[in-house]
């Protein structure tokens, strides 16, 4: 497959060059001198962690916003602070990583919005699906035009937004975080799209964490850490450990199993020793046959059934939207199960509400900390009572001092910055807003602890204090039900490993003895266990 | 109880809820809640009053009466899209200010407390039964038109976009404050054109003369699912209870407080979705973005 | 003072400061058009109303009846919902009031008649706010229309009541209520002879205090002020929202319906119809100007009444319905500036991840 490198730089001008980009919002500073050079014809990756400024530089591009400082360059011409129109009308298409769909609208009007086709002075419906369903054959990208978009799968959803940017001419194609919400099938239709697209003289930026997607797709690799451009990469040339270095700035455990696909050394992770069975009583939490039905009478959950010991890590893996949500949420009590048991060490608590579980002995680490897990407008020490507030009320008054050394002593023992219990948790950063979750959840007794995506959006030091502190509270013989969309996580910590598929356990395998193809291929579906 | 009667009464009181729903309904639909259809009625009525006054034509009267809805409007589109305040409390606070303008102004134009003098309003025929009132047909014309803008135009598609899912709508280009400015002009001097009517029909103005007809529209928006039709055929139902209960008015078979209610109350149940569920444009009352 | 406190501060402050200065802009606009002199109208209005006895006690009684209002749409907001209805669920309370002391024997002494006729105000303003908390927590349905809908519906109603049954002839208005009267403040203060002030102002700022107390100290505060700020995070707390809601909008109505007494019992003793005069929807600007917080409401209650009353002591020169004008213009003006300020404040916090 040939692609148009840098080596001819004579000749080819880069479609885009960014340089010195600078851009704050208030004290953060999200951007600085930030650079970025895409030669045209090629499959250009963005990699960095959360928080490395990819976004931001994107949004510039993008005419969303305008730089401090800095020069934007579009095939030659300096367009530095132009706005979505102008990007628009030159040819930059973005398709962001939540959909910019209106649901009540059909496929077709989604596309034209914006550029309606007009027939004496009326809007020319018919025409807009005749133009839709041209463009979706020549492009390969199937869509039904006439139906409504809140019907539409993801899948068929990221359809319509590429056909979006198509539609309106864009040659340079930017992908925010594309493979969040696919399934192994669908990642594979967007790399054949895509590949089709730079085959046809298109220019492809995707912005990713996901440092597999980087290697198997692109040309080029632009690595952001902390808001500058640290490093641009040939893909043929370089490797994994590289890029992970330079996006993190030191050597780094790249949460595999002992040294495997990266080429990188990390501790063994996860407990050897067999599993006790306790005889004393039945295990920490046991799942029966649970069953949830969603909005369109489909079962969300399809029967689950597991049983979790105390000094155990279960882990689920699977692509995002297989139930793994709403499985959490019905063992924590946020969902009703329509069938099915939840025991948690052996007392029953099927039809409990919320705080019953949290008496028994359950604690959760929410998936949504923003949403779910703090009031971003209540203080430190009061997000600490969230859940527990009865245990620091007496006759229904609260405990004002009781409440405030709690919260000094959650504070000192998760290391929350900066230490100042008045503080509204929403000033704190993800990964501190993250500790004091944990703090809250992990800082008292509790028997089986639900962690769903614990380490999303946190910063790679908080990361390794919270998969620290996960590994202790197993040591201390407690029982966790891990969750998380980073198969390497579920790997590293896990001591069985689930593979959770369309509402059902594909297969729950040791993870000593489970690799990334076998389980990968659970999550796709196309590997089943056989009926034992 | 003559038949063509009882319809050209309906029709006269029908007329003003018919403005301000259609008003409503486009509002609405651009994600802005619709509460100050009272005042923009209300400033309409007076402005026009005025207008109609100083000039003797009624013509002039209209005019005026649009501009004192759209002057109203933007005072409600300036608070609530550049500065974001609650739309709940804009709307209430513009019904409190026409109140006061209203007031103030007639006692400093017409030096009275409770209605200015009479003013000429469109030339009658009492064998027309109204309909020589061009008004009367504008007001009929009103709801179908906006139902063909909003559904046939790319303005209505692009206030349909703006009023479910306002983040799309900008991502492609649409400026969605300017769609939602518009569509709230609109809402004042159609809710505006609602008092005009009042007011020429009535020949004067009277202190507060709106009397909670601009919450009627707001009940017919809702009741109609913020469709223009539907919301229409709310203000036909409405006001043909109301002219039922005056005509029966000797009978007693319903005292007068109770067919008030009936608006009201129709509302609230639909809410409640006992009779289907009545569900808001998606970005309805959010300016957060 | 730590900078937490300060910002605190700032963010409460500026948005009344705001309307204030608006006030006076506007005023000044007004006045003139009038021709006379703002310097001279203003100090006007202060003599009649801070500047003597029987004016502050006029501003007294107006600001204990926008207390309990105000009161009972910040309890609302604080659970995040909007009680429209406190105008209904004020006259209600009132009218409910009435009639338990007209059903109570004269001889029945005060000290237990005007607790009777309070319990009897609170209810007849809970049931009316029980129906939004019912149809909001049951199916859904958005409280700022039922409450808006259901104001009409309930004074209508209570026209009906008296214009057929209960009416003084050639009034709107019962009969006289004999058991249960609240004490005017003349008796005790004879400065404010002739004012309708009366003892109900201590039982609104008792009110303000509990209500401080239940939302800051005590556990169905701090529950109730997490479903406003952030319903899911409230629920995975193990609060029932739904719960919540019903008891908070119940209550919002309870509070608005006990200000009904104001009226009733203490000032003419006979319940009206239409007593209520705009006092429920002025709530909602006292609640936005105090920051929906007690201690902001009863201030904020203060300074519109001080504006109504002061409307009518300088109605000889400009007339008041100035004061109409300056009301809805000091709530929009309040109502645009608290976004721009908590959007401000907001970005200069905001910490070092973007």
């Amino acid at each position: 497959m040939t692609s148009p490198t840098a080596t001819s730089a004579a000749s080819a001008q880069p479609a885009i060059r960014m340089q010195g980009i600078d851009k704050s919002f208030g004290p953060v500073r999200a951007n600085r001198g930030a650079s970025l050079e895409v030669m045209p014809g090629e499959i250009h990756a963005l990699v960095g962690e959360n928080g490395a400024g990819k976004s931001t530089l994107m949004r510039i591009l993008g005419g969303l916003m305008k730089p401090d400082a800095g020069k934007l360059e579009v095939e030659g011409r300096d367009v530095t602070g132009w706005s979505t129109n102008d990007a628009i009308a030159a040819g930059i298409g973005v398709v962001h990583q939540h959909f910019m769909l209106v649901p009540t609208l059909t496929v077709a009007e989604n596309i034209v919005l914006g550029q309606e086709p007009v027939k004496s002075g009326m809007f020319d419906y018919a025409h807009a699906v005749a133009e839709v369903e041209k463009l979706s054959k020549e492009t390969g990208l199937t869509v039904s035009a006439d139906r409504k978009v809140s019907e539409l799968s993801v899948g068929e959803a990221q359809r319509v937004e590429i056909l979006k940017t198509l539609f309106r001419g864009a040659r340079i194609l930017v992908l925010d975080e594309p493979t969040a919400v696919l399934s192994p099938p669908e990642v594979k239709e967007l790399w054949t799209v895509l590949r089709r697209l730079r085959e046809s003289g298109g220019t492809i930026v995707l912005i990713t964490h996901r440092l597999d997607e980087v290697m198997d797709l692109s040309d080029t690799i632009t690595i952001m850490r902390a808001g500058e451009t640290i490093d641009r990469l040939q893909t043929a040339s370089t490797s994994p450990a590289e890029i992970a270095r330079a996006m993190v700035g030191r050597e780094v455990a790249l949460m595999s199993r002992q040294g495997e696909a990266f080429g990188v050394s990390s501790e063994s992770s996860h407990a050897d020793v067999p599993l006790p069975v306790s005889s004393a009583y039945s295990a920490a939490l046991e799942v029966n046959d649970l069953v949830l039905t969603g909005s369109r009478h489909t079962r969300v959950v399809d029967g689950v059934t597991f049983a979790i010991q105390p000094g155990e890590i279960f882990g689920i893996a699977g692509v995002e939207g297989n139930g793994q949500t709403e499985l959490i949420e019905a063992i924590a009590g946020l969902r009703k199960a329509e069938s099915g048991s939840i025991r948690v060490a052996g007392h029953d608590v099927s039809s409990s509400d919320v705080s019953e579980r949290r008496t028994a002995g359950l604690s959760h680490i929410p998936e949504d900390r923003h949403r779910r897990g703090l009031i971003l407008d209540y203080s430190i020490a009061d997000n600490l009572l969230l859940g527990r507030q009865d245990e620091f009320t007496h006759r229904g008054v609260l405990e004002t001092e009781r409440i405030a050394e709690n919260a000094k002593t959650q504070i000192e023992s998760f290391d929350i910055r900066p230490p100042s219990a008045t503080l509204p948790a929403r000033s704190l950063s993800g990964g501190n807003q993250q500790k004091v979750v944990i703090a809250r959840e992990m800082g008292h007794d509790f028997t089986v602890l639900l962690a769903s995506q614990p380490t999303r959006g946190v910063d790679v030091g908080a990361i390794e204090f919270i998969h620290e502190r996960l590994r202790a509270a197993r040591a201390a013989n407690k029982a966790i039900l891990l969750v998380s969309a980073e198969l390497n996580e579920v790997l590293a910590l896990a001591d069985r490993v689930a593979v959770m598929y369309r509402g059902r356990f594909a297969i729950v395998m040791p993870a000593a003895e489970a690799s990334e193809e076998t389980l990968g291929e659970y999550m796709i579906g196309t590997r089943k266990e056989s009926a034992a | 109880m003559n038949p063509f009667s009882f319809l050209t009464q309906m029709l006269r009181i029908a007329i003003p809820y018919l403005f301000a729903a259609s008003g409503g309904v486009i509002a609405e639909r651009a994600g802005i809640i619709s509460l100050a259809l009272e005042g923009f009625m209300l400033t309409g009525a007076f402005t026009a009053t005025l207008g109609a006054f100083y000039s003797g034509s009624p013509w002039i009267g209209v005019l005026c009466g649009i501009l004192g809805g759209l002057l109203f409007g933007m005072i409600h589109a300036v608070a609530t899209i550049r500065y974001r305040a609650d739309q709940v409390v804009v709307g209430i606070a513009i019904n409190l200010l026409a109140v006061g303008v209203t007031r103030f102004f007639l006692k400093l134009a017409f030096a009275s407390s409770s209605n200015s003098p009479r003013i000429n309003g469109f030339p009658a025929r009492l064998s027309a039964h109204g309909f020589d009132n061009p008004l009367l047909w504008m007001g009929l014309l009103v709801a179908p038109v906006l139902a063909f803008v909003l559904y046939r135009t790319r303005f209505g598609l692009r206030v349909r976009a703006v009023g479910e899912h306002p983040d799309a709508a900008e991502s492609v280009g649409i400026p969605v404050a300017w769609v939602r400015y518009v569509a709230v002009a609109l809402s004042g001097m159609l809710a505006g054109l609602g008092g005009v009517y009042l007011a020429l029909d009535q020949h004067q103005f009277t202190d507060q003369m709106t009397a909670g007809r601009g919450f009627i529209a707001v009940a017919a928006v809702i009741f109609g699912r913020w469709d223009p039709i539907r919301a229409a055929l709310a203000c036909l139902l409405f006001a043909a209870a109301e002219t039922l209960q005056i005509q029966l008015q000797g009978n007693h078979l319903l005292a007068s407080q109770f067919v008030e209610m009936i608006p009201y109350v129709l509302t609230i149940v639909a809410l409640a979705g006992v009779v289907g569920r009545a569900i808001p444009p998606a970005a309805l009352g959010k300016t957060e973005h | 003072m730590t900078a937490r406190l300060r910002e605190q501060i700032e963010e409460a402050l500026f948005p009344p400061v705001v309307a204030l200065l608006v006030a006076l802009i506007c005023g000044d606009l007004l006045i003139m058009s009038y021709g006379q002199s703002p310097a001279n109208v203003y100090r006007l209005l202060l003599e009649g109303t801070w500047g003597n006895a029987y004016g502050f006690g006029q501003v007294l009684y107006k600001a204990t009846t926008l207390t309990f209002t105000g009161l009972a749409v910040s309890l609302g907001i604080r659970a995040g919902l909007f009680n429209v209805g406190a105008e209904s669920q004020l006259a209600a309370g009132g009218f409910l009031a009435a009639l338990t002391g007209l059903a109570l024997s004269p001889a029945i002494p005060g000290v237990i008649a005007v607790p009777l006729c309070m319990i009897a105000a609170a209810l007849g303003g809970g049931i009316v706010g029980a129906v939004p908390a019912f149809l909001r927590v049951r199916f859904g349905a958005h409280e700022v229309i039922v409450t808006i809908m259901l104001n009409f519906v309930v004074l209508a109603l209570l026209n009906w009541i008296i214009a057929n049954h209960l009416h003084v002839p050639e009034t709107l208005h019962t009969p006289e209520i004999h058991a249960g009267a609240i004490p005017r403040l003349d008796r005790f203060i004879p400065a404010f002879h002739g004012s309708a002030a009366n003892l109900t102002i201590l039982i609104a700022l008792l009110t303000a205090a509990a209500i401080w107390f239940l939302l800051f100290r005590t556990r169905r505060g701090y529950e109730l002020r997490a479903v406003g700020l952030q319903p899911d995070a409230a629920e995975y707390g193990g609060v029932g929202v739904g719960g919540v809601w019903f008891r908070a909008l119940t209550l919002s109505g309870a509070v608005a319906g006990l200000g009904g007494i104001n009226y009733v019992l203490g000032y003419k003793h006979y319940y009206e119809d239409g007593f209520a005069g705009g006092s429920g929807f002025l709530g909602i600007a006292v609640a936005l100007v105090g920051r929906n917080h007690p201690l902001g409401v009863v201030l904020a209650a203060l300074f519109f009444a001080t504006l109504s009353q002061g409307g009518l002591a300088i109605h000889a020169f400009v007339p008041k319905q100035m004061v109409e004008v300056l009301q809805g213009v000091v709530i929009i003006a309040v109502a645009m500036s608290v976004p721009e300020v908590r959007r401000a404040l907001r970005q200069a916090r905001r910490p070092a991840s973007a």
